[in-house]
């Protein structure tokens, strides 16, 4: 019983880690990355432009 | 094709119901059944009585410019006001009934414990979700400028909705509840609104898959996690078998410790996906839209999103603290609380930025600044939330009054105020006001609810600390130094300051309401095509 406790306790805090660190740089890198400033400034814009 | 479904659907809730209601033994039952029947034959003969006039199909576009579908978020709107009011006087009721319990009657239709989940759903979920529902369907159209898709299916998904919440509202009163906070509705309510939600997904999802706009702006996000989550949550903490069809009674599949859990996963993503993500997205677009300023960061926005979606569904375990629950399972949910920090701070400084260059705006506008202060709100109340979540903190604070000050921080401050500047901003729009009616009434409602909500949750921080200090203190024998009754005549006083605070925050809301119905029936329209101030007719 404690063995599999272990085990996932071990797999939850390694790969736990490794996932969210991953999907965060993902994300930062996709929100800064410089191909996507335009788009974003333009994204910005869309409540603001009447029709 | 859609005209036909819904009309076949309703009519076999509406047969379905009748004879649930003949066959049923239980009064609750009866009732609800009864009013089911009603409203789904209604519904059913509404849709014969459209398709048969023989109406032309209403038109995508109009010289070029999308032909919003406003009907729905007219409706969704009022409904807000409306069931705002009301629960908020059922909250100043309680709060009296707390510091004046002969105000109970000693019936059991109006005692504390029928009239509390009714005062929680009615502010949360029939007034924060009427508002949710119609921002949702406003902006979803707005910035994909596209027409909703259907025509029976968003007034369905509005009005069914409702029903939802007058099902659930008039069984809290009668006794019918399955004693989960904040999902206290039993199975048939929960199998209507899982109905009522998929229909509400498919809609929004056909307003994005009509879109005009390339981009899908964030809010939408921020609106599309809201009803994915709460669909997820709604489901997996409703798993319940009833005893008989013909009964409101029900049992749920999860046992124990992991029936608390599923309940906190379920109660804390509520806050996180309904009370904060939907709301988010009010803040995404009603901020810029009445600052006249973009948002301060969209780069932010996005990291916001993310980090916030994938953060707050590991926060549940903080509410079981010294509880069954293992203690590694509660630590997570106080690191992601902690850790929550991070995107709420995010959030609220994108918010409160997107001021920048435009503060001056704060003296002239109090809708404004009513949207402003909530954010300042959000900050507080997400700041104060991740240190509860701490065992330590925890030990002092759980089950006490700081708990209650602490979520009215946040529904109040946060999630009220949002909704009340959206409300300002969207009324007039709908209608084509130029403005609400008077800036001035606006003026008088901001003031006397903040003192509204500084009264209620400094009471409730002096009252709570005050209990917990009382509860853990030990005289030199090792005893308990007060009784039980003891806590509570020391927090009287506290308790009818708390009910003074929920009385000035009705107070305002009236205040709303009755702007609101002036700018709709004497606010200055938007195009010069006015009628002589003469000619007007008078008010009903």
């Amino acid at each position: 019983m404690n063995e599999t406790y272990e085990a996932v306790a071990s797999f939850a805090q390694t790969w736990g880690l490794i996932y969210f660190v991953v999907l965060f740089a993902g994300v930062v890198a996709y929100a800064l990355w410089p191909k996507n400033a335009k788009r974003f400034d333009d994204a910005a814009q869309i409540p603001l432009r009447e029709d | 094709m859609e005209e036909g479904f819904f009309a076949a659907f309703l009519v076999v809730i509406a047969f379905a119901c009748l004879i649930i209601a003949g066959k049923t033994y239980d009064q609750v039952m009866a009732f609800h059944t009864a009013i089911g029947s009603l409203a789904a034959a209604v519904g059913a003969f509404l849709i014969f009585k459209k398709f048969f006039e023989g109406r032309a199909p209403v038109p995508q576009e109009i010289n070029g410019k999308p032909n919003y579908n406003l009907g729905p978020i007219k409706f969704g709107a009022w409904a807000a006001v409306f069931w705002g009011v009301a629960g908020f006087t059922v909250g100043l009721i309680i709060a009296l009934q707390l510091a004046y319990p002969v105000l109970n009657f000693d019936l059991p239709w109006t005692n504390f414990g029928r009239l509390r989940p009714l005062h929680t759903s009615a502010v949360i979920f029939a007034f924060g979700g009427n508002v949710l529902l119609a921002t949702s369907f406003y902006v979803v159209q707005r910035t994909s400028r596209a027409r909703m898709p259907g025509t029976i299916a968003p007034w369905f998904v509005i009005l069914g909705y409702n029903m939802f919440i007058v099902i659930a509202g008039t069984g809290y009163l009668l006794g019918a509840t399955q004693s989960k906070e904040y999902a206290e509705p039993e199975w048939y309510a929960d199998l209507w609104l899982t109905i009522v939600w998929v229909a509400y997904l498919l809609v929004f999802l056909g307003t994005l898959w009509k879109r005009k706009e390339p981009h899908i702006y964030v809010a939408n996000w921020f609106y599309l996690a809201f009803i994915v989550t709460i669909a997820m949550l709604h489901i997996v903490n409703n798993l319940t078998v009833p005893v008989t069809i013909y009964g409101t009674k029900s049992y749920i599949l999860w046992a124990g410790v992991q029936d608390a859990m599923v309940q906190w996963w379920y109660g804390h993503n509520a806050v996180g996906f309904f009370l904060t993500a939907g709301f988010l997205a009010i803040m995404y677009y009603f901020v810029p839209k009445r600052a006249e300023r973009p948002v301060y960061s969209y780069r932010l926005s996005i990291v916001h999103f993310w980090a916030l979606i994938f953060l707050y569904i590991w926060a549940g375990p903080h509410h079981l603290h010294y509880t069954a629950l293992p203690q590694w399972a509660s630590t997570l949910g106080a690191t992601f609380s902690i850790i929550l920090w991070m995107p709420s701070w995010g959030g609220m400084i994108n918010g409160l930025m997107t001021l920048s260059g435009a503060w001056d705006k704060l003296r002239t506008d109090p809708v404004l600044r009513m949207m402003v202060v909530s954010i300042a709100f959000y900050g507080m109340s997400t700041f104060e939330g991740p240190l509860m979540s701490l065992r330590a903190v925890n030990s002092l604070s759980h089950y006490t009054d700081w708990t209650i000050g602490h979520v009215h921080s946040g529904a109040l401050g946060w999630v009220g105020y949002i909704s009340f500047g959206a409300l300002y901003c969207l009324i007039p729009w709908l209608w084509n006001k130029k403005q609400v009616y008077s800036l001035k009434l606006v003026n008088w409602h901001f003031w006397i609810s903040t003192i509204g909500i500084v009264l209620y949750i400094c009471a409730m921080w002096v009252s709570g600390i005050m209990q917990g200090l009382m509860w853990r203190a030990y005289d030199s024998m090792g005893f308990l130094e007060y009784s039980f009754i003891e806590t509570v005549e020391a927090m009287h006083p506290f308790y009818v300051i708390r009910a003074l605070g929920g009385a000035l925050f009705v107070a305002g809301s009236l205040i709303m309401a009755y702007n609101l119905w002036m700018t709709v029936r004497h606010g200055e329209a938007e195009e010069a095509e006015t009628a002589p101030v003469g000619t007007m007719a008078p008010a009903e």
